[in-house]
């Protein structure tokens, strides 16, 4: 009998091959559950799990609350906005506090590295890391992964490029993981000053021209420039990043091949990718929104199983 | 391990027959019925039946569909073993139809209470009947009964029936194994 061989999610780097086969096996049965005409299943009618945004989130939380839902979960949300954060409470306080309220699983996300991690070992819940600053989006990768596997068959040999601000990035970071445990080659492409230095040790090519890397792939994942994390400026202008890294139909036209375009959102419209690409049947950008749901459901059922009664 | 023979392939063959003639004798021409098997081991005598009604019987149109349970079990975080899923296959709604529910084996009839929460995702049936190949008396934890049956058998706690198809195994068969 299958299961995880991890007690938290906390990123990509703590899973092999077979946890991933299992989330993607057990989404699979999700998926069919909410394309339902009653898209719940009571699987986890007597699990409370909390979700603890420090940082903004709108897709994410959204998913992972609807997930809950549809799994029956008893759901609390917390915002560090409106919170005692502010006032100046600890992490692990705040955790503590919500955690006497009889709460089983917490799903993380916290501006600073390793804030999963830090809390797994702190406090007695099952963490699930919704984003760890620029470290991990563990979800978001099984995410895209699941989204490409849909739509290739596998992953496999495939080409796959992240175009963007790789320095900031999370979800490039978790995909690189999760993309290399199934077989796929990696590139990324982006201005030199938002590749980090040592991104070839996880052997991940680099390319710097749109064009030859576009060339190259079979899907793009496009990422969004993070202006929020950046405390320089790492290139001149939006509008020549836009020249040089952004996608538009006429390159995509003119490949000579039809590649997949995929985006984690929120979405730049015009800056990394216009509305035309973004709209296009080439990209899959709601599918992922869709699958997304799937995919947080099987990972919050599968941890919820270890919880012993 | 000694196993005793319950049904050959013989048996079961006149069983089918039996049973796929009471659904008839109850349903006429399955205009407003629906056969759901349930996953796993329902599947193999879902199809079994819908074949030979369709076949030997004549029944056009008939539906038939999988439903699987795992997410409605009430022994979710109380067994050692994780749970694992199978598909549920139902193509069709199923409000105002009236639903036939086929297994193997019915012992304790958890799994047909989780198949009653589980089918009303799909709408609210005109009515659910259940039909098993084999029914463990006496050992009901819940008081759901079958309407159709293939043979019933006593069976002590610590035995289990073991209901063998020539799709996964070489020959129909249903054997009594002592659980030691």
């Amino acid at each position: 009998m299958k299961q995880l061989s991890v007690d938290h999610l906390l990123g990509i780097k703590y899973l092999n091959k077979n946890d991933i086969d299992l989330i993607f096996e057990t989404a699979n049965h999700f998926k069919e559950v909410i394309n339902r005409p009653i898209k719940k299943v009571p699987s986890l009618r007597d699990i409370t799990i909390a979700n603890l945004f420090f940082e903004n989130s709108t897709r994410t939380k959204l998913s992972f609350e609807l997930a809950e839902k549809r799994l029956s979960a008893d759901v609390i949300n917390f915002s560090a906005g409106q919170s005692s954060v502010k006032k100046g409470e600890t992490l692990i306080d705040t955790v503590n506090n919500i955690l006497s309220m009889k709460v089983d699983i917490v799903v993380m996300r916290h501006p600073n590295v390793g804030a999963g991690v830090f809390l797994s070992k702190h406090v007695d819940a099952k963490i699930i890391n919704a984003g760890d600053g620029t470290h991990e989006h563990p979800t978001q990768a099984l995410l895209d992964s699941y989204s490409i596997k849909e739509k290739l068959g596998t992953l496999k040999g495939k080409k796959i490029l992240i175009v963007g601000d790789i320095l900031h990035s999370r979800v490039a970071l978790s995909n690189i993981f999760a993309l290399q445990l199934q077989g796929a080659k990696v590139k990324v492409c982006g201005p030199t000053t938002l590749i980090p230095k040592y991104i070839t040790s996880l052997g991940v090519a680099v390319e710097t021209n749109l064009t030859k890397a576009l060339e190259w792939c079979d899907v793009a994942n496009v990422l969004r420039v993070q202006h929020e994390r950046m405390d320089i400026k790492y290139f001149p202008s939006t509008r020549e990043y836009t020249q040089l890294f952004g996608i538009n139909q006429q390159i995509l036209d003119n490949l000579g091949k039809k590649i997949t375009i995929m985006h984690p959102g929120p979405i730049n419209r015009g800056v990394e990718i216009t509305s035309d690409v973004a709209d296009s049947d080439q990209s899959i950008i709601l599918n992922q929104v869709e699958n997304g749901v799937a995919v947080r459901m099987a990972v919050i059922y599968l941890l919820a199983q270890q919880i012993k009664r | 391990m000694s196993q005793k023979l319950l049904l050959n392939s013989k048996e079961i063959e006149i069983i089918l027959h039996r049973l796929a003639c009471q659904l008839i004798e109850n349903h006429n021409d399955f205009s407003n019925t629906v056969l759901i098997g349930i996953q796993p081991r329902g599947t193999f005598l879902a199809k079994r039946l819908a074949h030979l009604l369709q076949t030997v019987y004549g029944i056009k149109n008939l539906e038939v569909g999988f439903l699987d349970i795992t997410f409605y079990r009430d022994d979710f975080r109380r067994r050692d073993a994780p749970l694992e899923a199978a598909d549920t296959d139902i193509s069709f709604l199923i409000e105002n139809k009236n639903v036939v529910f086929i297994d193997d084996v019915l012992f304790s009839g958890r799994s047909i209470r989780a198949a009653l929460t589980a089918i009303q995702s799909y709408g609210r049936p005109e009515n659910i009947e259940l039909l098993v190949l084999i029914d463990r008396r006496f050992s009901r934890h819940v008081p759901i009964q079958p309407n159709y049956k293939g043979r019933q058998v006593d069976v002590i706690n610590q035995e289990k029936v073991k209901v063998h198809w020539k799709e996964t195994h070489k020959e129909d068969a249903v054997f009594l194994i002592p659980n030691d």
